[in-house]
């Protein structure tokens, strides 16, 4: 094995990385691809949401479950595919514990969706991701390996997951950077999510990402020797798996050593890609049409109604941050990364009305909203009212509160303490921005520090700002603080 | 007709459901005189894998409590019953049963259990029928002689030395065998016909998607359908309407209406003569294949000079394609069961053979390689060829394409405005035991007539027109699509204009011999 | 027609995952081959423009609405297994890239 230590800039002047990355991703269904048992698996015992369908029992037949198809078609819709008026499904046969029929219904040359796709922002700018296919199969079952049964080396399958919907997405080998791959997946996650085909979370594999990574020497165009990368569990350890076999094989290339498909895996922990099988020759899935199910009619209407009811796509929606709201790229980014976030930004702007100023109420659900959320437990949850933000935004914007307090009042909503009106009220954070009445406050603190007053006089003007402090305290931070230093200012004239 | 008032066995179906109703019998003395006989003859007849006397008589006591209800409910509530109600039936030992066996003659399945009910199961449930076990067949209904059960072979009740036919060899044997009056069996590519014709008795292939596979152990899923085994046409078709219709959990199921007139067949000879009057019928003259028997030929064409009288008109046809059947047939099945044989692996139920301690790939080997027997591992390596890289075109693509032409021919008669195509159903009467066993290809023409239908996906039924050297000849009728009730309105027309030939009265002539301690048993 | 070798036998076999003895092997290389020459006769039907046929049935869009429905008991799952432990099927392990 080569020393893979170099850094990953290096290699990348001599060759070219080529990378495709193909995505699995369970769909967002309450019941399994061809039958009816529960997709939900974090509580559930092994074995418990299986029947004769996805246990693939003699005589069990598939029914398509319509939500799954509405998903991918919606996936297709969202990444411009072209979607065909008829496909079909075919039997994808191989041998494998994991797969109990012995075959997997699949989609061979008719996928629900061809040629997409997706721009992703980059360091370098956009780049649009080509996406050759989209199609629909079903889940195998889950495999433990294990030596606790009789100290034999055995595996222990559990059925739960066998026949849960999933949606295969390739892209063509368009991808020239780890970090590329990573956007692709990040937006791609972020698509799925917006338009609710699925939770797409890695760490519960529930979006599996595979890159396809091959080099060449730069100016040629022949493929080189292609390396499946897989067991990714997070969008970093894709990009740092995909660094690292461009590393590797860039080594291997100026070694001269022959390299050979195989499939690896990632190791987070070590943080290199390790061997898991060569790529046969052999390999022959016979696909045929899948006999028990017939073909599926994509009507124009069905697509248009899937269409209409299709919600606001990430990219649309941090374009119109950006232009209509006038949000910086970065907050706007961060917003539609976050559905929570948006969702309260967005109801925060239609419960403030036309006063409400975008960039102050995206401050506050990006700064201190998001701090909140991040830091919350299942013990300790946070809810925010978009009014609640609202009206707080606005009492803070008119100097009702001051921002410190308007925080603080914020933490305090979110934890469950009522309404930001009650809050303000109990806590005293009224400002007190009358002249008049901090007029008063800053007679008694002049009066009372001759020390502070003699030495604004010897020309130390940050004397000030200790006389401000002493009124603020004698208000319990209700006045204005912006007043009160203009009130010390008009009474004491100018620093001697 | 050869019945005794003290016999029940001898009824016909619609018989007994008669009887029950008047109330001189019972469900629970029907049940019992059908397991009498089928326990005391089937060492030498092997038409039953399983007999489940205690369930049955369970199910025979609840449909008596039913009758009994609707007696007590007074006029008009027996007309709610269906006329299977309390009627013993068998099953293709293919069908699952809650908590029984299903073997579909392999070993490769013994000691499953189906933890769960055939739509066919619950249907027949829900009209009351009571199950008394299950049959003997080819493994994975691959055959045309019962020949390739695991369990061995079913004999013939016209020949205790000869076969029934295949693949539902046992639920043929069973009815002709007056050891239940019904049963239930399955047809890829002439597995219901063919049987039926060689035993003498009424089977029926319905329309592809007229019966719910659901729970039904695969062979090819596009050939595949379910259908009666009955004595004459009117209690095929009762049962066909017990069983049939829409089931969403077969997706391949139609939501075709299932036509009472099922129920309706004329019961008098006369009426039932009259329902042929006008009917246009076609002769394909490919249907008369070199290799067919020169009695099976005569009684096929006597059957038609009989339907001509009867006011028929019979009208040489041509499906031109027919001659690409076998082969067309014999990939695209294989091809399918390849995959739908796949799951048979030893790790979710079935026997896990070979050596403990291997891993999974010798597992996999050895518990196909021995479970399976050599016809279904013959078809297997067939249908894994005909899909692998490089020979799908020439072999599995090429065979679709030819389907179509061969269901084309059809469609072009339909078009022309024929009610029914008349045919022999199999080329020869029941052959010995093992005379097709060394030669794969000759079994395989057992089915040359019969298997068309299955690639057009239409309806056939095999009616008894007679005996050749003293052995069944079938008359094959098919159909458009759904026309189950005209094939079976044109069979029991036959029935009628042929009640008074001699061989309607003859009982199959192996049965005394059933009853002799010194007949060997087959059963393995 | 293509003819099968032996090697393409134990190949088809292994793509089947049949463990043949070699007698099987040695009677199924002449068996399918004799069915395969009744192929041959497929190759002279003109079918250039014909569309193949999978299914006969004419349906399509046969569709369940996704509601989920009670499972099995896992008792019914496990009791049909060879061989189960703690609520999984247990299968030998898996060796090389098998």
């Amino acid at each position: 094995m080569t020393a893979v230590t170099a850094s990953s800039a290096d290699p990348l002047t001599r060759y070219e990385a080529v990378i495709g990355i193909e995505v699995h991703c369970q769909l967002r269904t309450d019941s399994k691809m061809f039958c009816a048992c529960s997709t939900a698996q974090d509580d559930a015992a092994p074995n418990t949401h299986v029947c004769p369908v996805c246990l693939g029992l003699p005589g069990a037949l598939p029914v398509i479950n319509r939500r799954a198809v509405e998903h991918v078609l919606a996936t297709g819709l969202a990444i411009e595919a072209t979607v065909p008026e008829a496909t079909r499904w075919d039997r994808k046969n191989y041998f494998y514990p994991d797969l109990p029929k012995g075959y997997q219904i699949s989609q061979y040359d008719l996928p629900l969706a061809s040629m997409g796709r997706l721009t992703i922002e980059t360091s370098d700018g956009p780049f649009e991701v080509t996406i050759t296919r989209a199609h629909l199969e079903e889940d195998t079952a889950r495999l433990i390996h294990s030596t606790a049964v009789d100290g034999r080396k055995v595996s222990l399958i559990d059925f739960d997951r066998s026949g849960v919907p999933l949606m295969e997405i390739v892209t063509e080998p368009v991808i020239r950077t780890a970090e590329q791959a990573r956007r692709y997946a990040e937006e791609l996650q972020l698509l799925l999510r917006a338009i609710g085909a699925s939770d797409a979370d890695m760490e519960r594999g529930q979006l599996r990402v595979e890159a396809n990574v091959s080099l060449r020497p730069r100016g040629t165009e022949a493929f080189g020797t292609r390396v499946e990368v897989k067991n990714m569990n997070s969008f970093r350890s894709l990009e740092r798996a995909i660094e690292h076999e461009i590393v590797r094989l860039a080594a291997a290339l100026d070694a001269g050593e022959p390299l050979r498909q195989e499939t690896r895996g990632w190791s987070d922990d070590r943080g290199e890609t390790y061997h898991m099988r060569w790529k046969e020759s052999s390999d022959d899935y016979r696909y045929f049409p899948e006999p028990d199910l017939p073909p599926l009619h994509v009507e124009p209407a069905w697509l248009e109604a899937l269409r209409e009811s299709m919600p606001e796509l990430p990219a649309a929606r941090r374009a119109r941050y950006a232009t209509a709201l006038g949000l910086s790229a970065y907050d706007a980014a961060v917003l539609t990364a976050d559905a929570d976030a948006a969702t309260l930004f967005e109801g925060t702007l239609a419960a403030g009305g036309p006063a409400l100023a975008a960039k102050s109420v995206a401050n506050w659900v990006t700064g201190e909203y998001l701090r909140l959320r991040n830091a919350a437990t299942d013990a300790e949850p946070v809810a925010v009212d978009p009014a609640e933000l609202a009206a707080l935004i606005a009492a803070v914007e008119g100097s009702e509160v001051s921002r410190s307090n308007g925080k603080e009042v914020l933490e305090a909503h979110a934890g469950g303490g009522g309404s930001v009106a009650a809050i303000i009220a109990a806590r005293g954070f009224r400002q007190i921005s009358d002249a008049g009445a901090v007029g008063a406050a800053v007679d008694e603190v002049l009066a009372a520090n001759p020390g502070a007053v003699a030495d604004f006089h010897a020309g130390k003007a940050q004397a000030v700002g200790f006389l401000v402090g002493q009124v603020m305290k004698a208000t319990r931070g209700q006045a204005n603080a912006a007043v009160v230093q203009a009130a010390i200012r008009a009474r004491l004239g100018s620093p001697g | 007709m050869a019945t005794t008032s003290t016999d029940v066995t001898r009824l016909h179906a619609h018989e007994m459901a008669a009887a029950l109703r008047a109330g001189t019998t019972s469900s629970r003395e029907l049940a019992g005189a059908h397991l009498d006989l089928a326990e005391r003859q089937d060492r030498g007849l092997n038409a039953w894998l399983t007999i489940d006397r205690a369930r049955a008589l369970e199910e025979a006591d609840a449909a008596d409590a039913r009758l009994a209800r609707a007696r007590a409910d007074g006029a008009g509530a027996f007309d709610a019953l269906h006329p299977l109600l309390g009627v013993p039936i068998a099953l293709k030992d293919l069908v699952s049963v809650k908590g029984g066996q299903c073997t579909a003659g392999s070993r490769i399945l013994e000691g499953y259990r189906a933890p769960y009910d055939a739509h066919i199961t619950e249907r027949l449930r829900d009209v009351g029928a009571v199950i008394l076990g299950k049959t003997n067949m080819d493994e994975f209904a691959m055959g045309s002689s019962t020949e390739h059960s695991a369990f061995g072979p079913t004999a013939n009740p016209w020949a205790l030395d000869r076969v029934p036919g295949g693949s539902s060899g046992g639920s043929a044997a069973a009815v002709a065998a007056y050891h239940a009056p019904l049963s239930v069996g399955t047809d890829t590519g002439g597995s219901i016909r063919q049987p039926a014709a060689l035993t003498g008795i009424v089977g029926l292939k319905p329309t592809y998607g007229r019966v719910s596979r659901y729970g039904i152990v695969a062979f090819a899923s596009s050939l595949d359908q379910i259908g009666p085994f009955a004595r004459d046409a009117r209690d095929a078709a009762a049962l066909l309407h017990a069983i049939a219709g829409r089931d969403e959990r077969d997706s391949t199921s139609s939501p075709v209406a299932v036509p009472d007139a099922l129920l309706r067949l004329p019961a008098g000879d006369d009426e039932a003569a009259d329902g042929l009057r006008g009917k246009r019928f076609g002769l394909p003259r490919e249907y008369f294949v070199s290799g067919m028997e020169p009695g099976v030929e005569a009684r096929v064409r006597e059957a038609v000079a009989a339907l001509e009288t009867a006011g028929a008109t019979v009208e040489d046809v041509s499906l031109p394609h027919t001659e690409y059947g076998l082969a067309t047939y014999y990939i695209v099945a294989p091809a399918e069961a390849s995959a739908n044989l796949a799951r048979y692996d030893g790790i979710r139920f079935g026997p896990r053979l070979g050596e403990v301690g291997g891993d999974v790939l010798s597992g996999y080997l050895a518990t196909r390689g021995q479970g399976f027997g050599p016809e279904v591992k013959r078809r297997i390596m067939l249908g894994t060829y005909a899909l692998s890289t490089g020979y799908y075109d020439a072999y599995y693509l090429k065979a679709q394409k030819v389907r179509t032409l061969i269901k084309g021919d059809f469609d072009a008669l339909w078009a022309q405005g024929f009610d029914a195509l008349v045919a022999p159903t199999s080329p020869t009467v029941a052959f010995r035991f093992g005379a097709r066993m060394a030669d794969p290809v000759s079994m395989y023409l057992s089915d040359a007539c019969t298997l068309p239908v299955n690639m057009a996906g239409l309806p056939g039924v095999s009616i008894p027109a007679g005996l050749s050297e003293g052995l069944p000849v079938g008359l094959q009728l098919i159909g458009a699509p759904w026309s189950e009730p005209a094939l079976f309105t044109i069979a029991r027309g036959y029935e009628a204009i042929s009640a008074d030939a001699d061989w309607r009265s003859l009982e199959p002539t192996g049965l005394a011999a059933l009853d002799d301690p010194a007949t060997p048993t087959l059963r393995r | 027609m293509a003819t099968l070798s032996r090697a393409d036998v134990e190949h088809v076999a292994h793509l089947a995952r049949l463990g043949l003895r070699e007698d099987e092997l040695a009677l199924l290389e002449g068996q399918l081959n004799h069915i395969l020459d009744q192929y041959a006769i497929l190759a002279t039907v003109p079918t250039d423009h014909i569309a193949p046929t999978a299914q006969t049935i004419e349906l399509e869009n046969i569709l369940r609405e996704d509601v989920a429905r009670p499972s099995l008991p896992v008792e019914a799952i496990l009791a049909n297994a060879a061989e189960h432990h703690d609520g999984r099927i247990v299968v030998p392990a898996i060796l090389g890239g098998d």
